[in-house]
């Protein structure tokens, strides 16, 4: 009897854990556009038949989800907006300070929700480790885009980029004109780096940046984890996380960071400058991609012709990045050339390491980060 | 925690034992083992998969290298630091309220306190101490003046130094609450016959109260440790740069967008902090039985 | 005699001590949260940003109704459980006592970090919304709520009440309710304030969900407005330190009622 009541117990405790155990069903629901059009599967505009169709067929869902999208971000706020204001579609921006792999994260998690993400803005190596979830779509402008900033299927595409720089305020330290002047005693609890390199990649690309400007290389990132140790032991590293709001306080007052961040702070803080080592011109671009379980597939692709269309290229400008259309742009005219000249002045030849160099110099930094500056 | 004794068995309407009465738990047992045992065995299952999914030790293995055992060190270090430091000064505090009436003002307020502070998250002591020791803070323009530390914010406060402090400020009311009732079982007719038999307050203490206290106060000092290891709100809130502690190696392992793969890793360091919590807490419930003989 | 009198002397300094550093940092919140950068004044627009910024009170409200849910999930699942076990299965008490406390072994980023499969479920059948962290809340909140009934349930004699109740016909479930329950509530009302200052300050799991809960948000808005946040945070935990000293009170009440010293 005892025994019953516990055999009763064990099997509906079994059961109830296999169940959960196991993954749940998939919603499916891939309703076509009133045109007759299965928008998850549409590699480009004419597959909606014509960019007024796409639009039409964004318009009925209606709503679009992106996700670690800081408003700003390289002008990304605005840049919603626009987009809101001009197709009328509402934007649901989810978890701006989320990181790459959050953003995979949340799109596995929401699988098959309606709170999935629709597009994804991801670093490179999270972008290339994932390919299997992005959907391929290729954008009106996808040729004038250069070959080793796509891929060539249109599963992912760089969007926008810059170097990595030291931003800095001119008011409370002097000029910056290498990164050993960092090292000084003027720069004693100042100098901040952008979230974890183990982590981050904006971070990350920093201490590459300083492995070069010191001997290293793109297959070596020890000088540049040598560098920070250097700099915590003269006291000079501050472990906070440098925000808009600590570098308006004059908490950070040197924030090592993408150009286009440190540029955007100039218009807070009016004695900001931003410099870009000329012997370590670290560029990096970000990916940008479609889910493809978006659950809305329209609206998404909607997105990305905005992106790379010439008023989404300039928006991107405004906020100090370098669009990956550019040269393209240049030559046509249509890019906002005050804008442009406006960039920070970059000498030397700009380098990108590539994802297996970048998973090479993650494993040394894994090992020593902690070593070095915890 | 006193444990409740058997009732008597036989069932008011003379039945015994029979499915019947222990269907009405399937309820809470299956929920909890929806929601408490699944993710456990869950992580269980997880840490001793590869990146394929089939049966592998190599993350277990992993557990040894250089930085997850420089983190293990670290989070060893500091629960135990946290633990001591908040143990003592928590039977401090604790003896210095217990001989106050359990009406009296003093002993509610204390008890009230040490009961917010130690149920509530870490997120708002991280920030408190932020507030008193960060950028702008209240005690910061203080201590440069006399102290000459920097008038910007102490940095240390963002490392596992800070991580020391902030913990201790809730291990200290956690202690207060779990070693009272042990210091109210101290009956002061030992004390009085003690005396009457020549002890001084030195003997009295040394010989026979502080061999009394001493598991629960052991006991009390393992759930702080435990308490302080399994911590993660607290950590999250402070630390930006680097994962100084396991907890923080966890969220790396889950979320780094520069190490990637690392999510059957982060199984592997999980089953390494319940294993840990596990021991802790078994040590726990056996001398909190040796303290219930002489101090409930 | 003098010893007692340093003794009493030293007794109050050494509270005095205790009360300036755990006063000091909670001081500090209502310094940081106060103050106007600008201006080196005082003002209170990081407290009226907490009912004006909309992210802010939507984290409020749903840490609210979290705690609401959490208290209601545990009042249904786990009372009329640990009634049952004390009325007709007492040989249960050690399981149930075990598992109830099995919480304070598994720590909550364990399970967040296993729950992905079953929160995958939740989100299915239940629809996806922050309110579903109530399902977990209930399970990190068993330990202390089971305390705190097992002492109330502890000083009744259930027993014979449910016996007098059943002799005079009613049924289980009159017994449950309508008999044991109201001379619970106490115990019931103590593990529901904690439940409460639990939920209000809970951040691993809901931040390893990315649900926007108050912590959460907190966190968030420190990097953007730090005043706020801090404003945020001295305001739950006085919530909760209000709920707590409430608890404290009806203690003493039981405390009397019951007769126990």
């Amino acid at each position: 009897m005892k025994v019953r009541s516990t055999l009763v117990t064990l099997v509906a405790l079994v059961a109830a854990s296999a169940l959960a155990g196991c993954a749940p069903p998939e919603e499916d629901d891939n309703e076509p556009t009133p045109g007759g059009v299965d928008a998850k599967t549409a590699t480009s505009a004419e597959d909606f038949g014509g960019m007024d169709e796409l639009v039409k067929a964004a318009q009925e869902e209606g709503e679009l989800n992106v996700i670690a999208l800081p408003p700003d971000w390289a002008n990304y706020g605005t840049i919603i907006s626009t987009f809101e204001d001009k197709y009328d579609i509402k934007v649901n921006s989810d978890q701006p300070d989320a990181a790459s792999q959050d953003e995979i994260n949340a799109a596995n998690q929401l699988k098959g929700t309606d709170r999935a993400p629709d597009v994804f803005d991801l670093g490179q190596s999270v972008a290339l480790a994932n390919t299997d979830l992005f959907a391929p779509y290729k954008v009106e402008t996808f040729d004038e885009i250069p070959d080793e900033f796509k891929d060539p299927d249109g599963t992912w595409v760089n969007d926008y980029g810059g170097f990595m720089s030291v931003g800095y305020d001119s008011e409370v330290v002097p000029e910056v004109t290498s990164l050993d002047d960092l090292l000084g005693p003027d720069f004693k609890g100042k100098v901040a780096l952008n979230g974890d390199p183990t982590a981050a990649g904006a971070a990350f690309s920093g201490v590459v940046m300083a492995s070069i400007a010191n001997g290293g290389s793109v297959d070596d990132i020890a000088p540049g984890v040598e560098y920070f140790k250097k700099l915590k032991d003269a006291g000079n590293f501050l472990p906070v996380d440098p925000t808009s709001a600590t570098i308006q306080s004059g908490q950070t007052p040197v924030v090592i960071d993408w150009d286009y961040l440190n540029a955007a702070e100039t218009a807070n803080i009016p004695s900001w400058k931003v410099f870009v080592p000329e012997e370590a011109a670290v560029a990096g671009y970000y990916f940008q991609a479609i889910n493809a379980d978006a659950p809305h597939p329209a609206a998404a692709r909607l997105w990305q012709e905005f992106l790379y269309s010439d008023e989404g290229q300039n928006l991107w400008l405004a906020g100090g990045a370098r669009p990956v259309r550019a040269d393209a742009m240049v030559e046509a005219g249509t890019i906002d050339q005050d804008l442009y000249d406006a960039l920070p002045e970059v000498a030397g030849t700009p380098v990108i390491p590539t994802n297996e160099q970048t998973e090479v110099m993650a494993a040394y930094l894994a090992e020593n980060w902690a070593k070095a500056v915890g | 925690m006193a444990a409740t004794s058997a009732a008597p068995p036989p069932a008011p309407t003379g039945r015994r034992f029979s499915v019947g009465p222990s269907v009405g738990l399937l309820p809470f047992l299956v929920y909890l083992s929806i929601f408490l045992l699944v993710p456990t065995i869950t992580v269980l299952v997880g840490a001793f998969q590869d990146d394929q999914g089939g049966f592998s030790l190599q993350k277990i293995g992993k557990l040894n290298d250089e930085l997850p055992l420089h983190v293990l060190r670290e989070s060893l270090l500091l629960s135990f630091i946290s633990a001591a430091v908040g143990a003592v000064l928590g039977a401090l505090l604790a003896y210095l309220i217990v001989t106050a009436p359990p009406t009296s003002v003093l002993r509610r307020v204390v008890t009230a306190v040490c009961g917010v502070l130690a149920q509530f998250g870490g997120v708002t002591l991280a920030f408190a101490w932020i507030a008193t020791l960060g950028f702008g803070g209240l005690l910061t323009k203080v201590l440069a003046d006399t102290l000459g530390t920097d008038p910007n914010g102490i940095s240390e406060l963002y490392e596992l130094p800070g991580l020391v402090l902030v913990y201790t400020y809730f291990q200290i009311p956690l202690m207060v609450i779990v070693f009272l009732p042990a210091l109210e079982g101290l009956r002061p007719q030992w004390r009085e016959a003690a005396v009457n038999l020549g002890a001084t307050t030195w003997q009295y203490w040394t010989q026979v109260a502080f061999p009394l206290l001493r598991p629960a106060f052991l006991g009390s000092m393992l759930l702080l440790f435990a308490n302080a290891f399994a911590a993660y709100a607290t950590a999250a809130a402070l630390v930006s740069q680097g994962s100084p502690i396991l907890p923080l190696l966890i969220r790396n392992s889950l979320t780094s967008e520069i190490v990637l793969g690392e999510q059957n890793f982060a199984y592997a360091l999980a089953l390494e902090m319940v294993v840990v919590v596990a021991i802790v807490m078994s040590l726990y419930a056996w001398l909190l039985k040796r303290t219930s003989r002489w101090l409930s | 005699m003098s010893g007692s009198t340093v003794w009493r002397i030293v007794r109050w300094l050494l509270l005095l001590l205790f009360a300036a550093f755990f006063a000091i940092p909670l001081l500090a919140l209502l310094n940081f949260s106060t103050k106007d950068t600008v201006t080196d004044g005082r003002t209170l627009a990081a407290w009226q940003a907490l009912t004006q910024d909309p992210t802010m009170t939507d984290a409020i409200i749903t840490s609210l109704l979290l705690a609401l849910l959490t208290v209601v999930g545990m009042v249904v699942l786990l009372v009329p459980t640990m009634i049952w076990v004390r009325l007709r299965v007492p040989g249960a008490t050690r399981m149930i006592e075990f598992l109830c406390l099995l919480p304070l072994t598994i720590p909550a980023l364990v399970i967040v970090v296993g729950l992905t499969n079953v929160y995958a479920w939740v989100n299915y059948l239940v629809g996806d919304s922050a309110l579903t962290l109530a399902f977990v809340y209930v399970v990190l909140v068993l330990p202390y709520a089971y305390r705190a009934i097992d002492s109330s349930l502890s000083s009744l004699d259930a027993m014979t009440l449910a016996e007098a109740a059943r002799s005079l016909g009613a049924s289980w479930f009159t017994v449950i309710t309508r008999v044991i329950l109201p001379n619970l509530w106490p115990g019931v009302l103590g593990g529901a304030f904690i439940a409460v200052a639990l939920v209000l300050g809970e951040y691993t799991i809901s931040s390893l969900t990315h649900y926007n809960t108050l912590p959460v948000v907190i966190v968030q808005i420190s990097k953007a407005d730090a005043p706020q946040s801090m404003a945020a945070a001295l305001a739950s935990l006085l919530f909760a330190a209000i709920l707590l000293v409430g608890l404290s009170f009806l203690d003493r009440r039981r405390r009397t009622t019951t007769g126990r010293s």
